[in-house]
């Protein structure tokens, strides 16, 4: 058979079966005992040729609905990608690339990531950050257990505001641990202060919070890191990395952990994967993190250069000791997540955040005036929010996307007791135009 | 390149942006008004101020230090470096998948739906498992979570005393590392002279509190495990269940399936077996395969097919839960159905079938001049050790430094840990014989330098970016971030 791929012809094969000396290719699979092996060809489908192909990845992808305006978030939102974000990473000097286990000839993928952890510093306010995790779920999980090994303690305290399926991922990773997670209850979409200070004490290993939560409201970061003074318990918060573009960076707000899902910062939407898992901590946790670092060092002719570092954490040192298991992570969305933020640059990433913030506002304003909407909760919010719909929300978003628009997300799924209410997401990439013939359009289906 | 690139922050010119953005065109209000006032930012981050040219010069001119599959020979032994073919990547951005949200409703993703649901019957077809999910987006996620499944079987037939983890002393430090995550404890069983499992110390070291044995095979020296049948027999007798971590996966393609072996779980690597690329350390995707019995345990939520329809189902009340934020690498994903697509059946047998005899041809042509410790045929991938040339104080990371002077990315090196001096060489399927000679030619006068030149080598490489570089110095002192 010929295939692109394969390079070697029919003689070449026989050249190396001499060399080899053996008289077929089959005999090198003659170790495997002859009852164990397939002999069947796989039951698969047909080669295709690349056209061919191609026309059938087209039909598949062309019953994917892209077309509707959209205001869907819940982790992941449709901001602006800049161009130039894929033609880096179509270079295949990064993308063929493996982890820079080489660095004489992986100073590319090094530098980047340097510079990759240098951004999620400089925007989270923390000392050191990781050169990335799988999302935003697991790195929070990371997080947890990052806490119960520096404190020693088991109990862990989440946010009943925090993202629904983070809170199953942690749950999962918690599990098999020595880990006791309670929640944190909310109210009026926000957590319940007093409720949280009853539960604080010195066995807390941690308090995971996420802000801007599920629903889009800004928690009292400075209040709830107050709550652990005189604790040994982390606080770690799990933040949307575009509002760091004109909210206060957590750490200096208290937070030991930041961690966070960066989607936002370049990537495609993609079905919810590849994502990006963004980590920082103070500097006393710097040999409690998980996963790759890059340092900074000479080589030696004394230039400047980058290395994989701190490896004594990491699982082909340690082994069952190491930090985490994790091996790949996601460095070509950090790649992805390092050019957005340096075509937006400081500048960029606030009017970003900004515009996302007033056309979220514009929006609920809006939206709010449809007669039977109500806006469930009155707390300072951010580029997403909730809102109360006089039908249940399925329905709702169904009749909506016959009419061209992804209304928002079914809280319903997620919350029992709110099946009437609609989590909507606003991005700087919606026009007022699009936005008022979301009104247009919610209030001819809920009439 | 004598001078090395700045880094992006030291591009920075005040004032100077690289983005496009819309005007504002709803109402203007301070956000002063809508934000807590404790939580306003009060100082911007330091990101660079660059124009888009100064972006994509930086970041093109740093690609340009790199080694790639797509620059030159990897043979980075169980990374299977192989060529990531270019449909895959046309496919996976077509805007029908890179611009689908995963919460848009079920009858909207019908087609990304459909992929997933025929990728994963396809993976069990190829590893001979009843099921698979897609949701671990990495090999050690994959272990990770298949070694919840593990726990989660035994948990729920009452056996709560299983609580080791088997691991041969060959095996990737992401297995321990993985077990420790599940809260295991890690028991090593010995390698026998061939580098498979010694069967006396899996006798002796099984019991009634084993969870499972996870096992490479063909294992970490590329020798196909022969007692692989009465390992699995051993290690199910005493209760425990037999883990495949495919990292290996590369050899075996239509020739043997782990699950007629013996396994009960596999992870897949869909970044070295299935052509999609490493990205420079990621995005992967570690699929997870089980055997009938351990269907109930798998992540949340399955794609299901009812009719001619696909929905995501969460009825799951036995899964192990969710382990990650959606659905997995989606995107990556589609890199390996259209790469499964391509190649067919036929195609995958003829992938394993020149990995084995590409990885044979170098062996027997570099037998002579490095020490081979196992002299058998061996499967997509084999260890060589560098005592030879230790002799004349060359060592195998300098072995390896001197292959960069020749554009050839090094063998995987010091792994694994049961072979002094290892020399780990993976050719892959998609190199041509005259790559595979040139690679031998540079490595018999790398061994003629070792006796002759001693210091060539040593000194190596000489010819890259940057030199060798302090890794000591680099951990004593971490400088982790770019300050101003």
């Amino acid at each position: 058979m010929n295939n692109q791929y394969l390079p070697n012809t029919p003689e070449q094969r026989r050249q190396m079966l001499e060399a080899i000396g053996v008289g077929s290719v089959e005999e090198l699979f003659s170790y495997i005992p002859e009852k164990l092996r397939l002999n069947r060809p796989l039951n698969l489908p047909h080669p295709m040729a690349e056209a061919r192909l191609m026309a059938h990845m087209e039909e598949l992808a062309g019953r994917n609905e892209v077309g509707a305006v959209s205001f869907l978030g819940g982790g992941i939102y449709d901001h602006f990608s800049p161009a130039a974000i894929d033609h880096i990473l179509t270079r295949s000097e990064f993308y063929t690339a493996y982890t820079p286990y080489q660095p004489e000839v992986s100073q590319g993928t090094l530098q980047a990531i340097f510079e990759y952890q240098t951004m999620i510093c400089e925007l989270t306010g923390a000392d050191v950050a990781n050169a990335s995790l799988y999302d935003g779920a697991t790195a929070l999980a990371e997080a947890a257990i990052i806490a119960l090994n520096t404190t020693r303690n088991s109990k862990i305290l989440l946010a009943g505001t925090m993202h629904p399926w983070y809170r199953k991922v942690l749950d999962t990773y918690m599990a098999d641990l020595d880990a006791q997670v309670a929640e944190i209850p909310a109210v009026d979409g926000r957590l319940d202060l007093d409720a949280l200070a009853g539960m604080v004490d010195k066995d807390t290993a941690a308090i995971l919070v996420q802000s801007p939560n599920f629903f889009g409201i800004i928690e009292d970061l400075p209040g709830i890191g107050k709550m652990l003074e005189g604790h040994k318990g982390l606080f770690v918060v799990c933040t949307d990395p575009i509002s760091l573009g004109i909210l206060e960076a957590p750490a200096r707000l208290g937070a030991d952990i930041v961690v966070g899902e960066g989607q936002s910062l370049g990537l495609a939407q993609s079905f919810g994967g590849p994502l990006l898992g963004f980590m920082g901590v103070t500097e006393k946790l710097t040999r409690r993190i998980p996963g790759r670092v890059v340092g900074e060092t000479r080589d030696t002719q004394g230039r400047r250069g980058f290395v994989l570092t701190l490896q004594t954490r990491e699982q082909h040192i340690r082994r069952e000791k190491a930090t985490s298991n994790i091996c790949s992570n996601q460095a070509l969305c950090a790649l992805a997540a390092s050019v957005y933020l340096s075509l937006m640059g400081p500048g960029g990433l606030r009017e970003v955040a900004r515009q996302s913030l007033l056309k979220a506002a514009y929006a609920r304003e809006q939206l709010a005036q449809i007669p039977g909407v109500e806006v469930p909760h009155a707390g300072p919010w951010f580029k997403e929010f909730a809102l109360k719909l006089p039908r249940p929300a399925a329905a709702v978003i169904d009749a909506m996307v016959d009419r061209g628009y992804y209304a928002g997300i079914d809280l319903g799924r997620f919350y029992p007791g709110m099946e009437d209410c609609l989590l909507v997401a606003v991005t700087e990439k919606r026009t007022r135009e699009e936005i008022d013939g979301f009104r247009a359009a919610l209030q001819e289906v809920l009439k | 390149m004598g001078h090395p690139i700045p880094l992006i922050f030291e591009r920075s010119v005040p004032g100077r942006t690289g983005y496009s953005l819309p005007e504002c065109d709803v109402p203007e209000v301070p956000v002063q008004q809508l934000l807590p006032a404790g939580q306003i930012r009060q100082e911007a981050p330091r990101l660079p101020q660059v124009s888009e040219g100064d972006v994509i010069r930086h970041y093109v001119n740093l690609s340009s230090l790199n080694h790639s599959v797509d620059t030159g020979f990897y043979p980075l032994g169980s990374c299977t470096m192989k060529y990531n073919p270019k449909v895959n990547e046309t496919a996976t951005r077509l805007p029908g998948f890179a611009r689908l949200h995963p919460l848009v409703p079920e009858r909207c993703a019908q087609g990304a739906l459909e992929l997933m649901y025929n990728l994963e019957q396809y993976l069990a077809e190829i590893t001979g498992m009843d099921a698979v999910s897609l949701q671990p987006v990495a090999g050690a996620h994959g272990e990770y979570t298949g070694l919840k499944i593990i726990a989660a079987y035994h948990k729920a037939r009452g056996d709560h005393k299983r609580t080791t983890v088997l691991v041969p002393d060959s095996a990737h430090g992401t297995n321990p590392a993985s077990a420790a995550m599940v809260g295991m404890k890690i028991v090593e069983i010995k390698s026998d002279c061939h580098g498979c499992v010694c069967l006396e110390d899996l006798k002796a070291k099984v019991d009634d509190t084993v969870a499972a044995l996870m096992l490479t095979n063909p294992n970490t020296l590329g020798l196909f495990d022969i007692n692989i049948a009465e390992i699995a027999e051993i290690v199910h007798n005493a209760g425990g269940l037999l883990y495949y971590d495919g990292a290996n996966a590369n050899a075996i393609l239509g020739k043997v399936r782990p699950g007629d072996t013996g396994f009960d779980v596999v992870h897949l690597n869909l970044h070295k077996t299935f052509s999609t690329p490493h990205g420079g350390g990621g995005p992967g995707s570690g699929p997870v395969g089980v055997k009938a019995q351990l269907i109930p345990y798998l992540p949340a939520p399955r794609v299901v097919k009812e009719g001619d329809q696909y929905r995501l189902d969460y009825n799951l009340p036995d899964s192990i839960g969710k382990v990650h934020s959606f659905y997995g690498n989606f995107g990556v994903n589609v890199r390996a159905y259209t790469y499964i697509r391509m190649m067919g059946g036929e195609g995958l047998e003829r992938v394993s079938e020149d990995a084995v005899l590409n990885a044979n041809y170098l062996q027997a042509r570099l037998k002579g001049h490095y020490h081979l410790e196992y002299d058998r045929l061996c499967m997509h991938e084999f260890v060589l050790s560098g005592k030879l040339q230790k002799a004349h104080g060359v060592r195998t990371l300098d072995i390896a430094k001197r292959l960069l002077d020749f554009g050839v990315h090094p063998p995987t090196i010091y792994f694994p840990l049961i072979i002094d001096e290892a020399i780990m060489i993976e050719p892959t399927e998609t190199e041509g014989k005259e790559t595979l000679d040139y690679f031998i030619d540079v490595m018999l006068q790398i061994a003629r330098e070792a006796k002759e030149d001693p210091e060539k080598v040593t000194q190596a490489p000489h010819t890259t970016p940057v030199s060798r570089l302090d890794e000591v110095g680099a951990a004593r002192n971490p400088v982790l971030r770019w300050q101003p």
